[in-house]
Parts: structure tokens; C-alpha cells; sequence
């Protein structure tokens, strides 16, 4: 009942690598489509980025393409041509040929995905074996596959040296084991590699050179890639085209530059205003409500319910995918209004206000240790009282030790810190309820800082009985109040965590620490485990509350433009030292030090990823 | 996947097992010795009852030791235990290790029958059920083995009796003595009730660890990145699957050889075996306390050299831990 | 380490699954046909062994017909290996193997629990310390410990109870412990702490209800043991009193009249049978019910 129009598609049907027409993935035995209508084709040399969010069904996709489905799932429809071969139609014998020759997969999370108990040789070699084909009546022998391996270790730029081949994998770092994923996907010349999230958990600088190797190899070997991402800085500085999901569904389709230089679709407007930009201090906007699950998907448009643009026809049927420029298609009825918004109104620049001089935390000489090993070496700086300082920097900088250092949580530090006049206690214990009221933390996982056995409305209501703050009726005033707050309602005082989302746990979470009325908030990574439109919510947030609270925040996190939105002054962190401190337009736009520089350069951003056209201007 | 050990780490760790071990063991010869001859009361009347006359209770004071320090006693005890006297049975009248010898034999013959039927067995129905996850097999078998594991082990016994050697039908003996001086490999037919009662006491567990081990590993990321390789499904298993899965499965096994070696007091009861388990009641009821500290030993040695294996061979399996260390 | 960030998070698969609420975890495990058979099954073996003896024909003790007689007027299922009354002993023999096997597990139980979230909470030298001491316990399987213990002191009832409840422990700290650890490291733990709650608090108020899953699975495997080994004590001939009837001790006694007189040994058999499998089914309801928990969270 869709239709899908395509007109002069860059990529001639004859040289598409892939095509995939409709689609259609269910929860097995029931029906529920997971999702459906997927139409698109890639060209070999080309790389399509699909982007989309938490349950917007992008890795289902990308596992569909290898004739896979995970535990629950079944592929129930359309077909997936890759060299002329229908992949759905596979036998079993068939399609395990397939995999790992004619198209591979590289996936999320290395470490989890290499066999710990197998050396990484083996595991690269056993790619090679099981599809070891007679070329000119020569089978393959060891001496060739060794020597085919050296080579893959090359390509990716790893030692191809036998004692780097025994070690196993929990003896390389990220980086290197996702660089064996790709070795080993690259490794039989597929026609089609398909990419799931493969720099997720990894370091920026890591991050930026397993890119650039995947960008290499791709145009080195001509392959089709298909590349899954909720990053959509990483997607518009590697893909050529772009496909964004929600729900399940394809909701638009182009070339990079046309889609972030003006896309279609109101949401694909409001994810690419939901990034944190490096350049131009804009207040983050979030979307309201969040994504539908499968099965409770509405009728029409599955957007509908949150699009601002939405009429009564939205949700009467679903849109079909139309083009509306020559390689750009929009699932949206009214994608020609959107087309001719401007980007840059999404978003209006922040005003920060001055940082104070009196200092609500200082740090002197502290150095912490963990066990015997030294992570935080004699580093100093203060927390103005009403600012918002950010820390940030990379895994094993320290900037969460000196965080939980100053919360008390942390007790192996030497040196001082004190809050106001007070000198803190390591431990917080030893502190007097009084000090343990006025710093507050807000910890990285939604998941984990919730007493699960608990109602919300306890939770948010613990620190006012511990410190005596407030009893009975007036505590429950009070923690509807903070609901309100945080833009929860009132009603969410008797759920449990485990009916809430990701967001809106942090919403709570974040109720929590203020509901005492601290002094100093300290948040550390609260957005990392959170998708890109919700996170740009919680920062909006956290922004608004500090300000208006008169807070003083220390911001902890690895991503550096998020910092642009929130703080006044950012302290970059390597090592364990503090490299560079000072205001944050300043340090952001024309970094003193080396390694500042080397971090915002590694950083994907949209800015750098393609010629601005009339988005964000420098404030 | 040829295994190289790094002798530093690994013998360093073993050294550092088998300290623990020793320092268990010590601590429970002094549980044994406080729990049979330092509690208040006394246990020469204890032994000899109410009806003993005082110049044979100060006889077996005596000969027991228990007019010295406690200390002394235990000391005594402890060095003589190491040096191989293990005292005197004071029921036989004759040293532990003659009663008891034949009797070991006994047991570790009927253990180890045990022991090579259940392992292989358990390990491959866990295994199986675990690839056929939910299908007909494994939810019968699951279910099977549930109620067979709730069951007591002499229950079985008796089940068995009543089943293989009397009401049902008569196929095996529903005794099982074996005559005193000859070898139980002698009379095989002696060994099977008892040997099946001790497999169904120990296989459900096992099986069922094995199972979930499995199906862990099997769901794990590294089976569905092997699959989607192109790996053939026999690798896959083979070579991704089941050195995995192995790893707990060390721990389960010496557990379970371990209670074995407790289970065997009831089932040998069950079926009048002359093993170490009629050793024990023997002695409970007569009060003999030098055998019953020796068994005790026995028994607690044995739990704690196991459970070393047990590790030793979870580290064998874990290249992960083997470089940690 | 860097957080994964996005992908599939948030309303999706969370990162941990998170422990279930209890009440809510019984109810549901009640769904399961095997649940409900197993508390049927333990329901009506209890009924059994508490309105038995008001509801037994004859005293335990008392002389119907002559030994070993088969079933017939007087006696339903004929006599043991005295002339007494099968049925009447069956009915009087459950009551001190569930109330054993009842208090040993609990006593148990608590300390167990105690010991092993102390353990988890510590996480330093104090809990290696324990879970040594634990390893001792656990050098000697249970019923050696009983046998020594009945051995040196004498077969009373508080020594089966202590002796039980002793080797109890170590096993449901092990639990304890092992459900605890996870526990332990997530931040509503940390958050606790740097609100200064007192440590007791934390182990009961917030560490406690988020392990009741493997806790209560694991006490319904130690109740089928402790019910297993009271009755094999008694099967050994180590009960309280030779003459009080006992469902272990009705066995041993008539095992030799089998061939022409099971019934005084096939009752006591059923009875034990159906009342370990029932607490089994009880226990592996409760497993299935958080797995299946912890399975369909996370595929959402």
C-alpha cells in the first residue's frame, strides 16, 4: 500500500550492491511488525548510514541483511538482493556461506563478540577456512592463509607479527579489538559489510581512527557498506548517504549533504537540532514523549503524536515514502513545509551567566589513589559558587575519581578539599548530615541509581528523611513539587523504575538531589547512556535548574560539544592532570594546548563534517 | 587450540590453593577434634555408657589421653594422624587403618563406577537439552530430573529395591554385601543398585548446570558473531561453545564428586555395602571415636583436594584468568 | 571506562535487568502449573502430618494384628513389623520431620542471609575471613555433621536442629553473597552511602529486597534437603525416640518385610516422595518465574 517512487537514483539498478524491497521484521508467533516497508540500495563503494534511536529498529535491519534474526524476531518479509541473490531465500548451507564472504558483519561491542577463550589468530584464521575456495584448482593451505592474514593485519593497522596473533582477546585494547572485527569482516572481500554501532564505547581518538581505517577500506575494496549508528556526528562525517528510522519505519532517505543541510522530516529537524554543537553555545533541544513500542505503534504516522507539524491526516494512515528531490525521499505529508524551515532556528544561544567569586569547592594538591596504582596526580582547581564548570576528558582521565572524591565516596586521596570554608572529610560518613546535604551527586546509569524496590515517590522522598528535612504531608508536597519540576507529573510517585524510560529516570534521579536544596550538584556522565533527543532534554534541564536554582554544578563528561550548552567554564582533563582550564567558548574555540586541540579535532561533529549551509552561525 | 601455561603465574596460584587448603583442613581437624573430644561432658561414660565401672573409665581415659591438657591431646592426635597412626578402633580393638582400609576400597570403587557413569552422562544430557532448548526433550528431561533431585537419595534406594530386586522384579541382588576379604570388582552385580542410586543422586544437578552453562554461552555474543562468520555449526559447538561452557561445569563436578562422598554414608546403608558409609554409622553409634575423627579427615580432605582440582582446571579452561595471574 | 552511549538503550534493553519485586514474584510464579501442584503437593502433606494423628484410627503403639500383616479389616494398609497399624503410624510420622526440617532451615536461613550480605557488603579482608569460615563448615557433607553431632551429644531434637541449621548456613551464604555482589556495585547503593544511611540499613532496607529472588529459590532447595536429611537420619536408626513413629524410621523398619508386606515401607516412601517434590516444583517455579523475568525484560 506504500508506494515507493524512485526517480534518477544516483545509483543505477544496474550497479546497486544491494537492494532491499520491503522489508518486514515481526516478533515471532504474534505478527507485531518490529519493522516494516524497509526499501533501499546501495551502491558498491557506497556508504549508507542509518540513524535512528532506541527501538527505532536499525540493528534489526542490519542483522536482517545477513538473513539473521535475533532470539524472538523472525524476518516475514520482502527480499534483500546482494549480487543478484535473494538472501531471504537462502538454504541454511546457502546462507552460512554467505556470511562471512559475501557479506559480513562487524558488531557493536568487540569484546564481547571475540571468543575469550580462543587466540585471536585462530579466530581470524577460521574466517578464512571456512570459506576457502578452489581459485585455478588450488585449494588454499596454511601458508597462504598466514599469509593473507599478515596482510588483513596491515589493512587495519595492527603488528602482523605471530606474537601479536597468540595473544587472546582480553589482552588488546578496544580499539585494537574492533579493529580485528573489521580484519575479519574485510577478510573474504564481501560485497556488502554491514556496521553495527562499531565505535560505541570506544574513545574519541580511538573513535576517529577505526573511521578513518573503515572509510579506507571501503573505497580501497569497493564494498557496500552499511553503516548503523545513533551518532549522527559519526554518520555525516562518513556516510554518502543517509536513511533515518523511527519506529520501525523509514522515515527519510538522502544524500548527507541534502539532509542535514535542510531534511524533510520534522523529526530528522528535531534530531539534528537535539546535537550538541561544538562551535556556538545553543541551548540542546529535546522532543517531548518518546517512542512507541512495537505493538503500541499508532495508526498513522508513528511520529505523529509528538510532531509538532501534526494535522488530522497524520494520523488517519500512514505517510508513503515520496521523493521530494531528485534522491531524497521523506515519509511526511507535509515535507515540503519542512523542507523550506530554516536549521539554524532550532535552538537559541544560551546566556550564561557570570561565575561568581567565591568558591564553593576547591581542590588542592589532591591526588587519589586506586589500591596502589595513582590516578589523580596533585591537581587543583576551584568551583565557583552559581557555575557550571565542565570536566571533561577521556576513560581513565580521573575526572570520575575526583567526583566521587568530592562526594565522599572515594576515600584514597591525599590533599584538600573543601567546600566554602569547610575541609571534606574522604569519607562521607564521617561528614555531618548537614555537608552530605549540600553536594549532591547524580550518577551515570538510569538504571543502576534507582532502588528498584522502591515506588519513585520514595525515592525521591529518601534524602528528606535522612536529613530530617521534612515529614509526612510536607515531604509529599514536597516530592510532587520536584516532580513538577523536572517535568515529570505528580503521578509518577507511585510508579517503579522499572516502568520508566531511560530519561525519565534521570528526571528522577535528578529530582532526588534537589529535593534537599543542595549547594553543589555534581553530575557525572548523566547523559552517556541516553539517547541523543532525550539527552539533549536532560542538559536542557540541568541548564534551566542550575541557573535558576543558583547551583554550583560540576559537569563530568567525555563528550566535549555537550559542554558548550551547559557550562561556563570547562577543565580538560588527560591523565589524571588538568591541561587546560578557562571559559569555554574560549577553550573550545581556540584551545591553547596540544592535547585540546588533538580532542576536538578526533571529535566528529557536524560542523566539520560538511560545509555549513545557513545552519549554525559563530555566536 | 594448543594450551602453553605460563608456569610463573599459574604454579604461583596453585601454591597459593593448596596453602588454603592446608589452613581448611587445620582448621577443621580442630573442629573435628573440639567436636568429638574437648566438649564438656565426658566421653569416656559417653563410650562406655552409664553402666561402666570407674577402673575401666580410668582405663579409657587414659588410653584416650584425656587426662593431659587439651592442647597435648590434640597435638598427640594431629601428629600422630600425619605420621599414618590413626589410632586405635575402640570397638575392634584393632588400628583404623586395617578396619578401615577394605572399607575405602570399597567405597572409592563404588565412587569412582559412579563418578565415570554419571560425569559423561550428565554433562550430555545437559548438553543436549541445552541445543534443543524448549523442545520435547529437554522439557521432559528438565522435569525428570527435577522430581529426581528433590527425591532423598535413600528413597531412591528403596524405589530401586522395590523396582529391580523384589516386587517389581527380581534382575539384582537387593543386598549388596560383599563378603569380608574379597574385591567388589568380584561381584559387579553388587555394585549396580548402589552405583545407579548415587548416579541418579548426582546427575540431575550436574545436568542441569551444564544446561544453563550452556545455554549462556550459547546466547552469548561470541556463538552469534562465530555464526554470523560462516562458521560451520559443528565448529561453532565444538570449538566456540564448549570450552566455554566447561568452565563452571569443573567447579559443579568436583562439588557434586564431593557429595558423593557423602552420599555414599546413606545409599551403602540402603543396600548393606561394607564401605566406608557403614564405617561411619558403625562408629557414630558405638561411640568410636578415633574412627570417626579419621573419617571425618577423610571426608573433609577429600572435599578440599577436589575442589582444588576443580580450580586448577577452571584456570586451564580460562585463558582470561590464566594471564591475570 | 568510556559508557556505551544511545544504541538500543533507554526505553529498550536496559543495561542490567533489574531484580524483581517479591510479593509480585510469588504471585507470579503461582501462574505456573508446576508452582501450583508443588504448593498443593506440600499443602497436603502438611495437612496430613498436623491433622494425622487426631484422625488416626488406632494409637501408633498399639498392638492391631500380628506383624506383617497385609490389608485387611482393622488395618487399611495391614501392620508393620510389630502388629501396629500402617495408616495410624503414617499419619502420627510427619509431624517431627516438618517441624525439624522447618525450624533447621529457618534458623539457617537467617543466618545464612546475614552472614552472606555482611560478606557481599564488606567486600574486603572481613569477608574473605567469613567465607573461609564458611569453607570449613562446608568441608563435611551435611549428614556427617549430623551423625557426629547426634554421635557425641546425643540424638535430641536441638541437636538435629543445630546441626542442620549449622551446615545450612554456608550454603545460603554462598547465595547470599553471590546475588548480593551485583547488587552491591550499582549506584543506589553508592548514592545511600554518600548520604550517610546507616550501614545496617543499607544491608536490610536496600540490599536485602533486591536478592529475595535466588534467596527464595535457594530456600526451597535447602527445605527439600533439610526434609531429606532428617528423614535419612532417621532411616539410620538416629531418631529422638526409637518408639515415636517417623516416616524415615518406618522405612528402615519394614525395608525387610518388602517382599511380602511393602505397604509399611511404600507409604512412608510416597509420603517423603511427594513432599520433596513438591517443595522442589516450588523452588523451580520461582527460578522459572525471575528468569523468564529477567528474559522478557530484556528483549524488550
Amino acid at each position: 500500500m506504500n508506494a515507493v517512487e524512485f526517480s534518477s537514483v544516483p545509483a543505477e539498478p544496474a550497479r546497486a550492491a544491494v537492494t532491499v524491497r520491503d522489508l518486514q521484521i515481526e516478533i515471532a508467533g504474534t505478527g507485531t511488525p518490529v519493522v516494516s516497508d524497509i526499501s533501499f540500495e546501495i551502491a558498491s563503494g557506497e556508504i549508507l548510514g542509518v540513524v535512528g534511536e532506541s527501538g527505532s529498529g536499525k540493528t534489526t535491519v542490519g542483522l536482517a541483511l545477513l538473513g539473521h534474526a535475533r532470539r524472538g524476531l523472525s524476518i516475514s518479509g520482502g527480499t534483500v538482493l546482494v549480487g543478484g541473490q535473494d538472501i531471504l531465500a537462502l538454504g541454511d548451507e546457502q546462507l552460512r556461506r554467505l556470511r562471512g564472504a559475501t557479506v559480513s558483519y562487524v558488531p557493536q561491542d568487540p569484546a564481547s563478540s571475540l571468543n575469550p577463550a580462543l587466540r585471536i589468530g585462530l579466530q581470524l584464521r577460521e574466517v578464512l577456512e571456512a570459506h576457502a575456495a578452489n581459485v585455478d584448482g588450488h585449494r588454499p593451505g596454511r601458508a597462504d592463509h598466514s599469509a593473507r592474514i599478515a596482510e588483513m593485519m596491515r589493512e587495519v593497522a595492527l603488528p602482523d607479527d605471530r606474537g601479536f596473533l597468540r595473544r587472546y582477546p582480553h589482552e588488546l585494547s578496544g580499539g585494537q579489538q574492533q579493529r580485528i572485527g573489521l580484519a575479519m569482516a574485510f577478510a573474504n572481500r564481501p560485497s556488502l559489510i554491514v556496521l553495527d554501532e562499531p565505535t560505541t564505547g570506544l574513545d574519541v581518538t580511538t573513535q576517529a581512527h577505526v573511521l578513518e581505517t573503515v572509510r579506507q577500506l571501503a573505497k580501497l575494496h569497493d564494498v557496500a557498506a552499511l553503516y548503523v549508528s545513533h551518532d549522527l556526528a559519526v554518520v555525516a562525517a562518513l556516510a554518502d548517504r543517509v536513511a533515518v528510522m523511527y519506529a520501525g519505519r523509514l522515515i527519510e532517505l538522502g544524500t548527507a549533504e541534502a539532509l542535514f543541510a535542510a531534511a524533510g522530516h520534522p523529526y530528522t529537524r528535531r534530531l539534528i537540532g537535539a546535537i550538541p554543537r561544538l562551535r556556538g553555545g545553543r541551548s540542546l533541544v529535546g522532543i517531548p514523549g518518546r517512542a512507541a513500542s512495537p505493538g503500541n505503534r499508532p495508526p498513522g504516522c508513528s511520529f505523529a503524536p509528538r510532531c509538532s507539524l501534526r494535522i488530522e491526516q497524520c494520523e488517519e494512515e500512514v505517510p508513503a515514502l515520496r521523493s521530494v528531490a531528485p534522491s531524497h525521499l521523506v515519509r511526511c505529508i507535509r515535507a515540503e513545509e519542512v523542507l523550506v524551515q530554516e536549521q539554524r532556528r532550532i535552538g537559541d544561544p544560551v546566556e550564561m551567566p557570570p561565575a561568581q567569586d567565591l568558591a564553593a569547592v576547591r581542590l588542592d594538591s589532591v591526588l587519589a589513589l586506586y589500591g596502589r596504582h595513582e590516578v589523580v596526580h596533585s591537581v587543583s582547581f576551584s568551583l565557583a559558587a552559581h557555575e557550571c564548570l565542565a570536566l571533561v576528558g577521556e576513560s581513565g582521565s580521573g575526572k570520575t575519581t575526583i567526583a566521587r572524591a568530592i562526594a565522599g565516596l572515594h576515600h584514597n586521596w591525599t590533599g584538600k578539599i573543601t567546600l566554602g570554608d569547610l575541609p571534606l572529610h574522604p569519607s562521607a560518613r564521617r561528614r555531618d548530615a548537614d555537608t552530605r546535604r549540600r553536594i549532591q551527586y547524580i550518577f551515570q546509569n538510569p538504571y543502576g541509581s534507582l532502588n528498584p524496590r522502591r515506588t519513585v515517590g520514595q525515592i525521591i522522598g529518601q534524602p528528606l528523611r535522612v536529613f530530617g528535612t521534612a515529614t509526612g504531608r510536607d515531604a509529599d508536597r514536597r516530592v510532587a513539587e520536584m516532580l513538577e519540576r523536572v517535568a515529570l507529573t505528580a503521578s509518577y510517585a507511585a510508579r517503579y523504575p522499572d516502568q520508566l524510560s531511560g530519561g525519565e529516570r534521570q528526571r528522577v534521579a535528578i529530582a532526588r538531589a534537589l529535593v534537599c536544596d543542595p549547594a553543589v550538584l555534581i553530575c557525572d556522565e548523566v547523559t552517556s547512556a541516553l539517547d541523543v533527543s532525550v539527552q539533549a532534554a536532560i542538559v536542557e534541564l540541568l541548564g534551566n535548574l542550575q541557573r535558576d536554582l543558583g547551583l554550583s554544578m560540576l559537569f563530568i563528561t567525555h563528550n566535549l560539544p555537550l559542554v558548550r550548552s551547559i557550562a561556563q567554564r570547562v577543565a580538560v582533563l588527560h591523565d589524571g592532570a588538568i591541561t587546560e582550564i578557562g571559559e569555554t567558548a574560549q577553550v573550545l574555540g581556540s584551545p591553547a594546548e596540544p592535547y585540546t586541540r588533538q580532542l576536538i579535532s578526533d571529535t566528529p561533529s557536524l560542523e566539520t563534517a560538511i560545509a555549513e549551509v545557513g545552519i549554525a552561525e559563530a555566536p | 587450540m594448543r594450551a602453553r601455561f605460563r608456569w610463573g603465574g599459574v604454579s604461583r596460584f596453585i601454591v597459593r590453593r593448596l596453602v588454603l587448603g592446608l589452613v581448611v583442613l587445620f582448621l577443621v581437624s580442630l573442629v573435628v577434634f573440639a567436636a568429638t573430644q574437648a566438649l564438656p561432658g565426658d566421653p569416656a561414660r559417653a563410650i562406655l555408657g552409664r553402666s561402666a565401672t570407674p577402673t575401666a573409665l580410668a582405663a579409657l581415659r587414659r588410653h584416650l589421653h584425656l587426662n593431659q591438657p587439651v592442647f597435648s591431646q590434640y597435638w598427640t592426635w594431629l601428629t600422630g594422624l600425619l605420621r599414618g597412626n590413626l589410632g586405635t578402633s575402640l570397638a575392634a580393638q584393632e588400628p583404623v587403618t586395617t578396619l578401615l582400609g577394605p572399607k575405602l576400597v570399597n567405597s572409592a570403587v563404588l565412587v569412582a563406577v559412579s563418578a565415570i557413569v554419571s560425569i559423561p552422562l550428565s554433562i550430555a544430557l545437559g548438553s543436549w537439552a541445552a541445543l534443543k532448548r524448549d523442545k520435547i526433550f529437554d522439557t521432559v528431561s528438565s522435569n525428570l530430573l527435577l522430581v529426581l533431585a528433590a527425591l532423598p537419595e535413600f528413597v531412591v534406594g528403596v524405589v530401586l529395591v522395590i523396582l529391580l530386586a523384589t516386587i517389581v522384579s527380581q534382575v539384582l541382588p537387593a543386598i549388596s554385601t560383599i563378603p569380608p576379604g574379597s574385591r567388589p570388582w568380584n561381584y559387579p552385580s553388587y555394585l549396580v543398585l548402589p552405583a545407579l542410586t548415587l548416579v541418579i543422586a548426582v546427575a540431575p544437578y550436574v545436568s542441569r548446570i551444564v544446561r544453563a552453562s550452556m545455554i549462556e554461552v550459547l546466547e552469548s555474543d561470541y556463538i552469534e558473531m562465530a555464526r554470523l562468520k560462516g562458521l560451520p555449526e559443528r565448529t561453532v559447538m565444538l570449538r566456540h561453545a564448549l570450552p566455554n561452557a566447561l568452565g563452571p561445569v569443573f567447579q559443579v563436578i568436583a562439588l557434586n564428586l564431593a557429595y558423593l562422598a557423602g552420599g555414599v554414608i546413606v545409599v551403602e546403608y540402603v543396600f548393606n555395602y561394607g564401605g566406608i558409609g557403614s564405617a561411619v554409622q558403625e562408629a557414630v553409634l558405638s561411640h568410636d571415636l578415633p574412627v570417626v575423627q579419621t573419617l571425618a579427615m577423610l571426608i573433609a580432605t577429600v572435599y578440599v583436594v577436589l575442589n582444588l582440582l576443580a580450580d586448577v582446571a577452571t584456570i586451564t579452561v580460562t585463558p582470561k584468568l590464566r594471564t591475570q595471574l | 571506562m568510556i559508557p556505551v552511549a544511545g544504541a538500543d538503550m533507554a526505553a529498550a534493553a536496559p543495561l542490567e535487568t533489574p531484580p524483581v519485586r517479591a510479593t509480585s514474584l510469588l504471585r507470579r510464579s503461582l501462574r505456573l502449573w508446576r508452582t501450583r501442584i508443588g504448593v498443593g503437593l506440600v499443602v497436603l502433606l502438611v495437612l496430613l502430618a498436623i491433622v494425622g494423628p487426631f484422625v488416626a484410627p488406632y494409637g501408633s503403639g498399639t498392638f492391631v494384628a500380628a506383624p506383617n500383616s497385609p490389608p485387611g479389616k482393622g488395618a487399611a494398609f495391614g501392620t508393620d513389623y510389630l502388629g501396629q497399624d500402617v495408616l495410624s503410624r503414617l499419619l502420627d510420622g510427619g509431624r517431627s520431620i516438618l517441624l525439624l526440617a522447618f525450624i533447621a532451615t529457618a534458623v539457617g536461613l537467617i543466618a545464612g542471609v546475614v552472614i552472606g550480605l555482611v560478606a557481599a557488603y564488606a567486600r574486603n579482608a572481613f569477608d574473605d575471613v567469613l567465607m573461609r569460615g564458611m569453607d570449613v563448615i562446608m568441608a563435611f557433607p551435611q549428614i556427617m555433621l549430623a551423625l557426629v553431632a547426634v554421635a557425641v551429644v546425643g540424638a535430641h531434637p536441638w541437636v538435629i536442629i543445630v546441626a542442620i541449621a549449622l551446615t545450612t548456613v554456608p550454603r545460603i551464604a554462598r547465595v547470599a553473597r553471590g546475588a548480593a555482589l551485583p547488587v552491591v556495585e550499582r549506584d543506589f547503593i553508592a548514592c545511600s552511602e554518600a548520604m550517610g544511611v546507616p550501614r545496617w540499613r543499607i544491608l536490610f532496607g536496600d540490599l536485602l529486597p533486591n536478592t529475595l529472588g535466588p534467596l527464595m529459590v535457594e530456600a526451597s532447595l535447602r527445605m527439600t534437603y533439610s526434609i531429606g536429611l532428617i528423614a535419612a537420619l532417621a532411616y539410620i536408626g538416629l531418631t529422638i525416640n526409637p518408639n515415636d513413629p517417623n516416616w524415615g524410621l518406618m522405612i528402615r523398619e519394614n525395608q525387610i518385610a518388602l517382599t511380602f508386606q511393602p505397604w509399611g515401607a511404600v507409604l512412608p516412601i510416597i509420603a517423603i516422595a511427594l513432599l520433596t517434590m513438591g517443595t522442589g516444583l516450588i523452588g523451580d517455579g520461582i527460578a522459572r518465574t525471575a528468569a523468564g523475568i529477567d528474559r522478557s525484560r530484556g528483549a524488550e
